[in-house]
């Protein structure tokens, strides 16, 4: 070291005084101020999650907890419930379709939105609205464009010769997944599209640039460009919206609510189902709870993502 | 529905965004073919479609809720106009439901979890952003974890515990698990935001006699005003929107939220009564619209700050 070092040393030590008691305090104060965010994580989500995992193993019914019957829930479930067995397979159904639509028009919708035209702005709000609006709202709209006898969708259809008789959106069991599906996909390809659309913004133009003297074509520069540096953005929205999806209740509740003949449910209506309207409130819990080791390879797919990105 | 955003890292946190940056037409400049023909094919049109997509629901809801009884089952006309608009189901829906109250319940609940959760989520931030302590960052990634959890795993044990709380038909069950969703994801905001202020800054004011509490409310605070009010922004969003624990927790009209309400009250059996949903659905959308369409961008940064590495 030189003596050109030795001020920079004195007037470190002479910083570094106060701020070695204020590291001391730091400690409780930290603790201190993470408290209020403790005490309500735990009290109404961690606590929660325990009395789920014992309400699962018991007979629970409404109001009143059970006696301990062991992994009975789950083996009646996976066993004797054809309704479980079909809403375990719509929820990959449901959430694997929605996944591919929302991801490809999302990126259509992002691709457009990069470029400059009249009233972008205004387009890009508009587009986001579905995302914006309560899901219970927006789903009783797309309810009644699904109407059996008035549906505005089979109007449309009739009218312009695309179709010879309306659908009966959710007379069959295929017919009311595909209306579910629409409808997720509606309501959260703009989330996508709107991630994406941040994404492609930070990508350097020089990148592109560079591309064009070399005499790439625009494919060339969106698959060797644009999908390698969005790659980070793709994977964790991919991830945070398949956590959703496959959690989804609020849209398949007021859609179809398992119709018809309870073909359509999803996970989480059926445990609604089970538990509330049907009072088995064990059981439900036990639905529910096999919702988790999916969400968990999920949420650890989340965590890597997010750590490897740096 | 939750939706998602806020994954920040503790120790790397992406700088705040705010607001899009504009650089338009980036990668996809005048070439070859680029005629007015060309853009029309390649741009107007499909952002027209996807336009057309997405707003043709609220159309839909919006047309709907002015149609009288007779014109809304009338398919002999085109349905895709209203002849002669009425009040009536708005006028109904004021004096025949509980919507006004629905409406206060809603606003209450939004306001106040929305508030209780920013003040524990400052909090809570600041410390994991600013304070070195032991087990901060695997607090921080706990309270991120805790943010994939989704209701559909908890609602059956928290119906339990509010039970056991004597809570059911009290807003205060709702006031109370909201934050569950609405911190992590407002912490996990506010740590980028306060991370990006500079130490220094505080720094000198601790030099100049202040307190850690000084610093944190005088200076990082009110330079952090921007995130959080996303972070409020999106909150409220979420709390307006919520629909399980409200459906399983509130069984009294007095008690109820809009999306509850309606579902429950304008839905008798296979009877929907389409005028006054319609015009439910519109008015219960509206505060999160307007909110939406004057904070746009901060939306959009608060939605994308997580997934996109600034």
């Amino acid at each position: 070291m030189s003596a050109a070092g030795r001020p920079a040393q004195a007037a470190d030590a002479a910083f570094r005084q106060p701020r070695i008691r204020v590291f001391e305090g730091e400690v409780l104060l930290g603790y201190l101020l993470l408290a209020p965010t403790l005490a309500v994580l735990l009290a109404f989500l961690a606590y929660p999650f325990v009395i789920g995992l014992w309400l699962s193993v018991t007979d629970s019914e409404v109001g009143a907890i059970g006696r301990f019957v062991g992994l009975g829930n789950y083996r009646f479930e996976f066993l004797h419930d054809h309704v479980f067995l079909q809403s375990f397979s719509n929820t990959f159904v449901y959430t694997a379709w929605t996944t591919v639509f929302k991801l490809v028009l999302g990126l259509v919708m992002a691709l457009l939105l990069n470029q400059a035209f009249p009233l972008q702005r205004f387009v890009r709000a508009a587009l986001l609205l579905p995302f914006i609006i309560p899901t219970v709202l927006s789903t009783l709209a797309w309810r009644w464009m699904f109407d059996p006898t008035f549906s505005v969708i089979n109007w449309v259809l009739t009218r312009t010769g695309l179709a010879a008789h309306g659908m009966n959106w959710f007379g069959t069991p295929r017919a009311a997944m595909a209306s579910m599906i629409i409808v997720n996909v509606w309501r959260g390809a703009p989330f996508y599209g709107i991630s994406f659309l941040a994404g492609l913004q930070v990508i350097p133009v020089e990148l592109y640039e560079s591309a064009r003297v070399d005499g790439a074509t625009r494919w060339q520069q969106f698959l060797r460009i644009t999908l390698p540096m969005l790659r980070p953005v793709l994977l964790v929205v991919l991830l945070l919206s398949t956590i959703l999806t496959f959690a989804d209740f609020q849209l398949p509740f007021v859609l179809t609510n398992g119709a018809p003949y309870s073909s359509s449910h999803l996970l989480a209506t059926w445990a609604y189902a089970q538990a509330i309207q049907g009072g088995a409130v064990g059981v439900g819990a036990a639905i529910s709870l096999v919702l988790f080791p999916v969400l968990s390879v999920v949420t650890a797919g989340v965590l890597i993502a997010l750590q490897r990105r740096d | 529905m939750a939706t998602i955003q806020g994954t920040l890292r503790p120790d790397a946190p992406p700088a705040p965004r705010r607001g899009i940056r504009r650089q338009s037409a980036r990668g996809h400049g005048h070439e070859i073919g680029d005629t007015l023909l060309g853009r029309w094919m390649r741009l107007y049109l499909p952002v027209l479609f996807f336009l057309f997509v997405t707003l043709f629901p609220f159309y839909w809801m919006f047309i709907t809720s002015f149609k009288s009884p007779s014109e809304l089952l009338d398919f002999k006309q085109s349905p895709l106009f209203v002849i002669h608009p009425t009040l009536e189901h708005y006028r109904h829906l004021f004096t025949q439901t509980n919507f006004a109250r629905w409406s206060l319940n809603t606003t209450v609940v939004a306001v106040v979890s929305t508030m209780l959760s920013l003040v524990c989520s400052v909090l809570a931030g600041y410390s994991l952003a600013r304070l070195r302590y032991p087990g901060a960052s695997t607090i921080g990634w706990g309270i991120f974890v805790t943010y994939l959890v989704p209701p559909t795993l908890l609602f059956l044990p928290l119906a339990f515990l509010i039970r056991q709380l004597h809570l059911f038909n009290n807003l205060w069950s709702l006031i109370l698990t909201y934050p569950t969703f609405l911190i992590p994801f407002s912490t996990w905001l506010l740590i980028g935001y306060f991370k990006s202020i500079p130490r220094e800054l505080e720094e000198s004011a601790l030099v100049d006699g202040a307190t850690r509490v000084q610093a944190m409310v005088r200076i990082v605070v009110p330079l952090a005003l921007p995130g959080i009010l996303s972070a409020a922004i999106f909150a409220f969003t979420l709390s307006w929107n919520e629909f399980l624990y409200s459906l399983i927790f509130m069984n009294d009209t007095i008690a109820k939220t809009i999306s509850v309400g309606v579902t429950s009250e304008l839905i008798r059996g296979d009877d929907f009564f389409w005028g006054e949903l319609m015009a439910a659905s519109l008015l219960g959308s509206l505060p999160v619209a307007l909110l939406y369409s004057f904070f746009v961008d901060r939306f959009v940064a608060g939605m994308t700050a997580g997934a996109v590495k600034g």
